[in-house]
């Protein structure tokens, strides 16, 4: 999965000279089709459906009191799952290039744990680890912080898994150069392996907070999903879907949509700086 | 010194988020020996659940992967208008929630709808049922295939495929006999992610499925029934039947994962 991921952070596969083969115009033509019956026709009919009431009304649902709680909640905490995925993502594939400790190769199979383990299974562990009936003592069901917890647990490999390669890559030489002649460790870090790495992390970053975003499965159990509180805005919709309201439900999801867009969007862009570094 | 703090950061963040969780679903599900387990995972209903599960996956998986195949040769191979827009398209799926992605082929194949009444009237129903329990898993496992086979296809270039076509050989025999072969590894990695993504996804299919009970449910569909109805036990049970299904996913992926410069023969 790792593999899947640096790709992501790599610019679009380049086009290459034309040649006849297989019957590129029926190939196209499948793949179109599959990806607007399956992807585009249903999410646009979403937005279409956000706009049953109008502009007006379409304001009126994103903005009811549940419903910006609920985008609030989940853009604010996508944040902050980002900004420490940053931080603990680069740190931990700091420790699996740089370091040698007995089991590394074990540890760099298991960061790929959550992208494996089905998000409702996620949310049973959590809820067993970090619920009411905690065996360590640490009670975040029902809190935000549990929301948080969950989100972090799913988007752990984003940014380790952009950085890693970009790391086994850095040529040694400059450090070392850097500190035979006086550099410190911190110095030699931000002015030599920051820069290096900084369009795959910002990468990874950007991957983990649209992962956040659209999170559900996993926080089902330990936030308890209460209304106006640790309701997130897949959990609002969810509701919605129920409840039968569809414009309520499609309005919230198209703000989730054109966020999403907005980070697919940021991603191309550093997708090119990545290439403009290479 | 430094180093050794980061090391204890490291660890005890990935001991609390990663080790522990899985540990403790382990010991709940066996704590009282390996019977109960069994009991619940050999439920009729539990049975059905797996086979529910196993044809959506595999159906999905089937589909994605000739689209994935297709969609990597389009990608790599040819210049059209729209070409960067199928690429960015393709990475969609990766963050659209998986709730959106059950509400927006509802809105388009529901029985209410026009398309989807016109289907229901033909005697093909989607949602609540397992079509649209295929395309929902379809939808959001859509860019591992290709995303996996597009790098290798870039890699070994077209020379050989060209050769090829210069000695008369067909389209379809150029596919089979060169470039089949050459993804071969890239592909089977792609195809155990995708089942791997396929078996677990409950958000989408929560919505498209109904959630019908010994008809639509899958496995992490059951897994949440029973823990609403305070079967813990046989949440913990089917939870971890999913593990074991990860964790193969993994050690296989592990193996698969095509290495740079490996195919650069």
């Amino acid at each position: 999965m790792s593999q899947l991921v640096s790709e992501l952070s790599r610019p679009g596969v380049r086009a290459r000279v034309k040649m006849p083969a297989l019957g590129p115009s029926v190939n196209g033509g499948f793949v179109v089709l599959f990806l607007s019956l399956v992807v585009l026709i249903p999410l646009s009919m979403v937005v279409y459906h956000a706009a049953d009431d109008g502009w007006s009304g379409f304001w009126h649902q994103v903005h009811s009191p549940l419903a910006w709680s609920a985008l609030k909640l989940t853009v604010g905490t996508s944040l902050v799952v980002a900004l420490i995925n940053l931080v603990m993502g680069t740190a931990i594939a700091w420790l699996l290039v740089r370091d040698r400790l007995p089991g590394q190769s074990v540890l760099d199979t298991i960061i790929d744990l959550p992208f494996a383990l089905p998000t409702i299974v996620a949310g049973v562990t959590l809820i067993l680890l970090f619920g009411t009936t905690s065996p360590i003592g640490i009670d975040l069901a029902y809190a935000r912080s549990g929301v948080l917890v969950a989100l972090l647990f799913v988007t752990l490999p984003f940014v380790v898994r952009t950085v890693q390669p970009v790391l086994l890559e850095l040529d040694r030489d400059m450090e070392e150069a850097a500190a035979s002649l006086g550099a410190s460790p911190l110095t030699i870090f931000r002015r030599i392996v920051l820069p290096t790495i900084a369009p795959a992390a910002a990468a990874g970053t950007t991957l983990s907070f649209a992962r956040a975003l659209s999170e559900f499965g996993s926080i089902n159990f330990i936030s308890g999903n209460l209304p106006g509180h640790t309701q997130v805005a897949s959990v609002f919709i969810y509701g919605k879907i129920q409840e039968d309201s569809v414009t309520g439900a499609a309005a919230v999801s198209t703000v989730l949509l054109a966020v999403s867009l907005v980070v697919i969007v940021l991603l191309t862009v550093i997708q090119r700086w990545v290439a403009r570094r290479e | 010194m430094s180093r050794w703090s980061l090391r204890t950061v490291v660890l005890a963040y990935l001991a609390f988020l990663l080790v522990l969780p899985v540990a403790v679903i382990l010991y709940r599900t066996f704590q009282h020996g390996m019977s109960p387990v069994i009991d619940t995972l050999t439920t009729s209903e539990a049975a059905h659940a797996f086979q529910v599960t196993l044809i959506v996956a595999l159906c999905a998986v089937v589909l994605n992967t000739v689209f994935g195949v297709g969609a990597a040769i389009l990608l790599v191979r040819y210049r059209f208008p729209g070409r960067r827009i199928l690429d960015a398209l393709i990475d969609l799926p990766i963050a659209v929630s998986p709730v959106v992605v059950g509400l927006a082929l509802t809105l388009v194949y529901g029985s209410r709808t026009g398309f989807g009444g016109w289907l229901t009237d033909h005697g093909i129903q989607v949602i609540f049922s397992l079509p649209g329990m295929v395309m929902a898993t379809s939808f959001v496992a859509l860019p591992l295939v290709v995303r996996a086979v597009a790098p290798v296809l870039e890699e070994i270039g077209e020379e050989q495929e060209q050769a090829a076509a210069t000695l008369g050989a067909s389209a379809f025999q150029r596919f089979t006999r060169i470039t089949l072969p050459s993804i071969r590894g890239a592909l089977a990695y792609g195809v155990v992610l995708s089942l791997a993504r396929a078996l677990g996804e409950f958000g989408a299919v929560a919505v498209v499925s109904g959630r019908l009970i010994g008809k639509t449910e899958t496995v992490p569909l059951y897994v949440l029934d029973l823990y609403n109805n305070f079967d813990q036990t046989g949440a913990y049970a089917a939870a971890t039947s999913l593990v074991l299904v990860a964790v193969v996913a993994l050690v296989a992926s592990r193996f698969l994962r095509p290495r740079a410069g490996v195919s650069r023969a």
